[in-house]
């Protein structure tokens, strides 16, 4: 992508969520009204508890809600200005659109290489093009370079992570939905990862939009944020205010600033000050 | 004291006195595997590629069958044979690929997301949808099959060696040659062992599992098509043939359900251990055993070794 293409579509979001309702097997309520906006070429975190309703806003984006009955009812999501909701995974990949999953999901039994050729399923027989993003994926991630020919079943879990994500840059995504890549992973792993998921953003203009529970890595990489409670974006900014943000630093990033607090005191601010309570 | 004589010794005394019977029972018994392994081998690629145990294959190898027969009767007379043949047979490819195409639609799609046992039941019906199509379209007679295979029998050195035999293990052989091409080197081959993995990452990176669907039984419809052939070629098509799908259960026990060579392996040992027991220990059981040696070596495999001998590695990270 050129610079005067990424400056002109600056103004319009790559990826428009718009007020979507999310439920699973015709009764369960899990998104209650979710927007939000990725721009073209940002790093987007969306942040929240366990079952706050990130991945399955990921997976209403990327369509593999309906292998898991799950049913967007309500809301419209676009994808450069087009409505996406009725597309199967394989169109949306085709269009730039691709998930990496919670829990790195790498075809174990299909050697590293093999995993990354998978992700140019939908190219089809670009050889020469699928060679050449074989490579930049190996220079992203050397050390997949030395692993290429084990079995992705035995390589660790910093490695699998690594796969994914290259195996999802194989497809040349325009956007790539990131589900909790840090879990399970050592901080120091950790920060490696976000290095290279930076590098990917800046120079293959590659936008993302993270889903993390890890709030302090995700707000120092990412350029905005929203946060999901029960279903419902009950904030969202810049990460530099989300981060200065008293409550967020309280409720997310497990630091406070008025000192030790009595328990008491605890119970009583959580109840009082709970978002949506 | 008899018993173990008979048992123990007397067959291997049998063995080293008459090497050529031995020999023959040898060669035919892997014959007879090699036609196992074809139908175990269509069972395996649906069951890697969706977890589904196709009850169906059996008759798809039945079906197949009749329908070359079918059409071969329906060519006009003048043609060369090796035309017909040919007309049939790319025909008969066609219509497995669109049974392939109807159960995707008609059988898989309807059932996504279902418990594995709902799609094993499906098949169940789909095998009996399949028996009755094939008695309605081309009746219920046995049919010779003949589309030009060799069938005289080679003596070598006193073993006698039937050409078809020999046609049929060159069949499998280049027929799991081309498969284990097909599924290391293509595109399409990897996705299907992606899919086989795991299923919901394979629709994530845009894997369209309907399309692995198609795939993978039209080339089980394939496979059963050759298998079939075989069959027919050497005892004529009849609905016995349906059968055969029960014999490939034992050798897919013995075999891992996940493999390929397993498949074939397994076929063959089923196949010689079979022959090999019902002529040299026939003082023992008193014959007929062949219909029941493979399904008691199963229960010997699943008591010792569920997996089968090449069944799936279980990927443990330490």
């Amino acid at each position: 992508m050129t610079a005067v293409e990424q400056e002109t579509g600056a103004e319009q979001p790559i990826l428009r969520v718009n007020n979507i309702e999310v439920i699973y097997d015709h009764v369960i309520l899990v998104l209650k009204g979710v927007s939000l906006e990725v721009p073209r070429g940002g790093i987007v975190a969306l942040l929240g508890g366990n079952g706050a309703g990130k991945t399955t806003t990921l997976k209403a984006i990327s369509n593999l809600l309906k292998s898991e009955r799950g049913e967007v009812t309500k809301g419209t999501i676009e994808f450069e200005g087009n409505p996406i909701q009725s597309m199967n995974p394989h169109n949306l990949v085709e269009q730039g659109v691709i998930q990496v999953m919670e829990g790195r999901h790498c075809f174990e039994h299909l050697t590293v290489e093999e995993n990354l050729m998978t992700g140019a399923f939908t190219r089809g027989g670009d050889r020469a093009g699928i060679a050449r993003d074989l490579e930049m994926v190996y220079n992203y991630f050397p050390r997949l370079r030395d692993r290429r020919t084990s079995l992705a079943g035995y390589t660790s879990g910093g490695e699998q992570q690594m796969v994914a994500i290259g195996r999802a840059l194989m497809s040349r995504p325009k956007t790539i939905l990131l589900d909790e890549p840090s879990m399970g992973l050592a901080p120091q792993l950790v920060e490696q990862i976000f290095e290279i998921v930076k590098k990917i953003n800046e120079q293959e203009g590659v936008s993302i939009l993270l889903a993390e529970q890890n709030t302090n890595v995700a707000l120092r990489y990412a350029k905005y944020g929203y946060i999901l409670e029960s279903g419902r974006v009950v904030m969202e900014g810049d990460a530099e205010s989300l981060r200065s943000n008293e409550d967020v630093k309280e409720f997310y990033l497990g630091i406070s600033t008025g000192g030790r607090k009595s328990f008491r005191d605890v119970k009583h601010y959580r109840r009082r000050k709970r978002w949506l309570g | 004291m008899e018993l173990i004589y008979a048992v123990l010794v007397q067959p291997f005394v049998d063995m080293y006195l008459d090497p050529l019977i031995f020999i023959e029972t040898v060669i035919k018994g892997l014959m007879a595997g090699v036609l196992y392994s074809l139908v175990a081998l269509g069972f395996v690629l649906i069951f890697k590629a969706s977890g589904v145990f196709n009850f169906a294959q059996g008759v798809m190898a039945l079906f197949a069958a009749l329908t070359l027969t079918g059409i071969m009767e329906y060519m006009p007379d003048g043609l060369p044979k090796w035309l017909t043949v040919i007309v049939a047979l790319g025909a008969t490819v066609v219509i497995m690929i669109l049974l392939a195409v109807i159960i995707e639609r008609v059988v898989l799609r309807p059932l996504v997301n279902q418990e594995l046992i709902i799609l094993f039941m499906a098949t169940l019906g789909l095998s009996y949808v399949l028996e009755g199509a094939g008695d309605l379209m081309w009746g219920s007679d046995v049919k010779v099959l003949d589309i030009g295979l060799p069938t005289d029998i080679w003596d070598i050195g006193g073993v006698y060696v039937e050409q078809l035999d020999v046609t049929a293990a060159i069949a499998a052989g280049s027929l799991v040659a081309v498969l284990a091409i097909f599924f290391t080197k293509t595109r399409i081959g990897r996705a299907l062992r992606a899919v086989a993995d795991d299923h919901q990452a394979a629709l994530s990176v845009g894997i369209s599992l309907q399309q692995i669907w198609v795939i993978v039984w039209s080339v089980a419809g394939i496979v059963a098509l050759v298998a079939g052939i075989m069959w027919g070629s050497k005892s004529g098509v009849q609905f016995s043939l349906s059968l055969i799908a029960l014999k490939a259960l034992p050798v897919l026990i013995l075999g891992g359900f996940t493999s390929i060579p397993g498949a074939i392996i397994g076929g063959l040992i089923i196949g010689l251990g079979e022959k090999v027991v019902e002529v040299f220990w026939y003082s023992v059981h008193g014959g007929a055993v062949e219909n029941w040696f493979a399904f008691m070596l199963a229960l010997a495999f699943l008591m010792f070794r569920p997996q089968g001998l090449f069944g799936d590695k279980i990927i443990e990270r330490v």
